[in-house]
């Protein structure tokens, strides 16, 4: 499983991603500036966490108009993987590739903190290797992870089973809609999530529940 | 750009003193150049020999430290202290206030804080790789206050967040005296391999100045001077004195400076920080026994018709200067365009120790270096220590308190002592992936893959030790800071101090500052702590008030093997819970006699060196043995504060213990040289060994248990109730503020 990390001006968690994937066995990792237009050889792309262009205008939105979007555009067309962390969740939302909006924080403060998340769908190339129900403990940080859609695309989210990931209703940090923080779209191969899966990969960091994430897109790739 | 007044006009009218300069000072001046200064030599003058750029007031004092040690690579005189950790590596650390900034403009003023001290750390060749502040303000009951310390904390987040350098640890005290002037301290890591390590000295003669960042403006001009006066009802006004941080604008600075020094291109490098492209010309030419011509057409400016002196003396952020080696320039510009960092190549090497202004084609200002730099002014101020008051032999502390659960209570919730989450939450404390122990604990720790250790790193001060005894508050803030980075399983390597004082022309204020830099002295010296740098902020007063007198310390430690990292809270039920050192009747200077006789007088604890070395080396063999599983600092509020502490929602203390003292000094009194450990039982007897043989004592005081918390004297129960109660007391002190009003 080859991956690209996009980095963009202002990405901040694009050495963590790397860094994460590179010591899973059967993936390799390569970094791709955002003005790069050729992601042929990639089977994954990852779009790191951080603040691109400074989150100038609102978090994601030039980013989404970023040359190696457009191209991210055609790949996920194309069935590849696309995984959105945090500030990545963001840029797909202003992209297009995934439906609502991400609203500044509840209490509008920038949340730090490790909290349980919920796995809302195992059935997809992200999760399969957690268990319906499962709670994670994640890291998130940022400020802007309110998520919010309309009650016809919260339906359809449900219907569809897109939700992904969700905060459980006692312990909801920012707000979301039903919880909401990690979105799949309809065909499932684009996943968006404001939880930091590699902040979550050794004993040392105080959680490794985001390795299954890592190890659920190795197993699609091998299947 | 012709108002400006001639270089008579300035003499006859004084103008010099607009800027900071007292009339002695511009005499030597003139007498230095063999004529008067123009408008902006004057200026320069002014920002380099105030005390921020020269600390003209505190060098004699200064120069007490201990600077050197085999660890140290660079001692103070560059951007940043660099310390050796072996295998090729190195830490890059400072510590910087920006206490006025914040007062008028908290948000811009805290994360411009953030910024300056990121771009010390990196003009060293360092990547920074955490962040620590210590903050101090006034009594939160006022809302001025409440909205100082929201705003910093904003803004630091702001900037820490963006530019992606974890904030992992620091402190909140909040006390009266800094009313009207809050102190924001920051501090910076970064790591570097020895081979990368860059330095301020130009050199080769007509070697290009190649200008990097944000362009130039009208902000922030004499920011340094203002950073050297008292505070008044006038300094709202100089709100335009303070800039503006642009964190996006920082990374991509970072990331382009970083990418430049693989080029090996690179001949030097400085920080355009306080005083700007002055202070960083000057000091280049100056350590580099060269010279410098700058031609002001070339800066890149965000305004119309600046003029000389506001090109020379803006403190726009974001912001370096470098000079490159002559015919690399189209290499190292292209890593600029990458990075779409603005950039022009505005001057070059010369060899004849001035620095030579050029505008319009002509020679605006022309000054020998070392007038600027190294004849600065230095001051022998009087010290006079105050008088005595009267101490008031408080009724409250005569007689032990009825009721301990709610003493206990009343000193969790305090917001000194309370759970400061409120705070660090609003910091990415984790990204970067090297976090074992963000804020919370004693010490944070941060991973370094890449040579397989780690590092402790503390950031302290406790200013009513020092304020009710200067040279014995300054032992404790050095020993207490060592003593952090021991408990997370450090050997301290070596420190960087923020100095932090009301007007050192007032011989009250100056003693304060000299015994306490001499008691941190013959700490450093016996603890045999090397001090690489640091920072001065003086004339902290405003309404004629000082604070009190508060330095602060960032403590560097090396945990050689990532097993003895240590954590602070309780790990397991059973394990046994040791207190270790002695405990005596010292409830002077509490956060106890602040609450039972609402003030603090008296003594600061004392602190015996050699007991604390003691100390430190057996707490490190107990962790290097493998015997500990938590250990913990005892400070403020005492052994039971620190019980609480260091229990979790899960494991907590059931604890006897019988003692001469009377019970509220057992408990509460916050004498050094102090730590609570929790261990194994079978690790108590070479725990006990240990500690005989470094001659501390050392008491088993109860064991890790579930859910109940309890403390009992001689049988008698003092204290029951459920972790969780007393747990929620101390996580809403302080965020109760600013969640309910």
């Amino acid at each position: 499983m080859h991956c690209a990390v996009l980095v963009f001006p202002g990405s901040n968690c694009d050495v963590d991603l790397y860094k994460a994937v590179l010591h899973l066995k059967g993936a390799t990792v390569e970094y791709v500036w955002h003005k790069g237009t050729d992601l042929d050889r990639f089977d994954v792309i990852l779009i790191p966490g951080g603040f691109t262009y400074g989150d100038y205008l609102r978090p994601g939105a030039l980013a989404a108009v970023s040359p190696v979007i457009a191209t991210v555009k055609k790949a996920a067309e194309s069935g590849k993987l696309i995984l959105g962390i945090c500030n990545g969740f963001q840029i797909l939302i202003e992209a297009g590739l995934l439906p609502g909006a991400l609203l500044p924080n509840q209490n509008l403060q920038f949340i730090c903190d490790v909290v349980p998340v919920k796995v809302a769908q195992s059935d997809s190339p992200f999760t399969s290797s957690y268990q319906l129900g499962d709670v994670l403990r994640l890291p998130i940080a940022h400020s802007s992870g309110n998520y919010y859609c309309d009650e016809v695309t919260l339906k359809k989210l449900e219907v569809n089973g897109q939700i992904a990931f969700c905060f459980p209703a006692e312990n909801n940090p920012n707000g979301s809609i039903a919880g909401i923080t990690g979105l799949l779209n309809e065909q499932r191969n684009v996943l968006g999530m404001m939880p930091h899966p590699e902040r979550a990969v050794k004993q040392w960091l105080g959680t490794s529940d985001g390795l299954g994430l890592f190890k659920s897109m190795i197993k699609h790739h091998i299947a | 750009m012709s108002q400006e007044p001639s270089p008579q006009q300035i003499a006859e009218k004084k103008i010099y003193r607009q800027m900071g300069l007292i009339p002695d000072e511009y005499n030597r001046i003139v007498e230095l150049l063999g004529r008067q200064p123009n408008y902006t030599e004057t200026g320069i003058f002014a920002v380099m020999w105030s005390e921020h750029c020269s600390y003209k007031n505190s060098k004699p004092l200064l120069k007490l430290f201990p600077t050197e040690g085999p660890q140290v690579l660079q001692g103070p005189g560059e951007g940043a202290g660099i310390v050796d950790i072996g295998d090729g590596w190195a830490v890059v650390f400072k510590v910087e206030s920006h206490n006025h900034p914040t007062a008028v403009e908290p948000y811009q003023g805290a994360a411009t804080g953030v910024g300056g001290i990121l771009r010390d750390i990196f003009s060293m060749g360092a990547r920074p790789i955490a962040l620590m502040n210590s903050l101090r303000f006034g009594k939160l009951d006022k809302a001025h206050n409440r909205y100082l310390l929201s705003h910093a904390v904003s803004g630091i987040a702001a900037y820490g967040n963006c530019i992606g350098v974890p904030t992992v640890g620091g402190e909140v005290f909040i006390e009266a005296c800094y009313d009207e002037n809050p102190l924001v301290n920051v501090f910076c890591l970064g790591i570097v391999k020895h081979d990368q390590i860059q330095h301020g000295k130009a050199s080769g003669l007509g070697n290009p100045l190649l200008y990097l960042g944000n362009a130039t403006g009208r902000d922030g001009i004499h920011g340094a001077t203002f950073a050297s006066e008292e505070l008044s009802e006038g300094s709202v006004s100089k709100r335009p004195a303070v800039q503006v941080g642009d964190p996006f604008a920082g990374k991509r600075l970072l990331e382009a400076c970083l990418e430049i020094y693989h080029t090996g291109a690179v001949v030097s490098v400085q920080d355009m920080g306080a005083a700007g492209l002055t202070c960083s010309s000057i000091e280049m030419g100056f350590k580099g026994q060269t010279g410098i011509d700058l031609d002001l057409d070339k800066v890149p400016k965000r305004a119309e018709a600046m003029t000389a002196y506001e090109i020379m003396l803006s403190e726009s952020q974001e912001r370096m200067l470098f000079v490159i080696e002559k015919g690399r320039e189209s290499e190292v510009q292209k890593i600029c365009e990458k990075w779409e960092v603005p950039n022009a190549i505005i001057g070059e090497v010369t060899n004849n120790q001035h620095l030579s202004l050029f505008q319009d084609g002509q020679l605006v200002a022309d000054l020998p270096l070392d007038a600027c730099c190294g004849l600065t002014p230095v001051y022998q101020r009087e010290a006079r220590p105050p008088e005595k008051e009267m101490l008031p032999k408080s009724l409250s502390l005569e007689k032990e308190p009825e009721n301990y659960l709610s003493v206990l209570k009343e000193l969790l919730v305090h917001p000194n002592i309370s759970d400061k989450s409120w705070v660090y939450q609003q910091y990415d404390s984790m990204v970067g992936t090297r976090t074992a122990q963000g804020p919370g604990g004693d010490a944070a720790v941060i991973i370094l893959e890449e040579c397989q250790k780690a590092l402790a790193i503390s950031m302290d001060g406790n200013s009513r030790y020092v304020f009710l005894d200067p040279y014995l508050g300054g032992l404790i803030t050095v020993a207490e800071a060592a003593r952090n980075v021991v408990c997370a399983g450090g050997r301290p390597l070596a420190l960087t101090d923020g100095m932090n004082y009301g007007s050192p022309e007032k011989p009250e204020i100056f003693w304060q500052i000299k015994e306490s830099v001499r008691g941190m002295a013959v700490a450093c010296e016996f603890l045999s702590l090397p001090v690489t740098g640091g920072n001065v902020s003086l004339y902290n007063e405003s309404g004629g008030e000082a604070i009190y007198p508060t330095p602060i310390i960032g403590m560097v430690g090396l945990i050689e093997n990532l097993h003895h990292v240590t954590p602070s809270n309780f790990q397991s039920l059973g394990d046994q819970i040791w207190l270790l050192g002695e405990t005596f009747a010292e409830l002077e200077g509490s956060c106890y006699q602040e609450i039972r006789a609402s003030r603090i007088f008296g003594n600061a604890p004392k602190l015996e060196l050699d007991r604390e070395k003691r100390l430190q080396e057996a707490v490190l063999l107990a962790i290097k043995s493998g015997l500990v599983s938590s250990a913990h600092d005892i400070s403020l509020g005492g052994l039971a504060v620190a019980l609480v502490k260091a229990s979790t929602e899960s494991f907590t203390a059931s604890i006897s213990f019988e003692s001469a003292l009377r019970i509220d000094e057992f408990l509460f009194s916050e004498s050094q040289s102090r730590i609570l450990l929790s261990i194994p039982s079978q690790s108590s007897a070479s725990l006990q060994s240990i500690m005989a043989d470094q001659r501390i004592s050392a008491m088993m005081i109860g064991e890790v248990v579930s859910n109940q918390f309890s403390i009992s004297f001689k049988d008698e129960s003092l204290i029951e109730d459920q972790i969780q109660s007393l747990k929620a007391c101390w996580r809403n002190g302080l965020r109760d503020y600013f969640t309910k009003t």
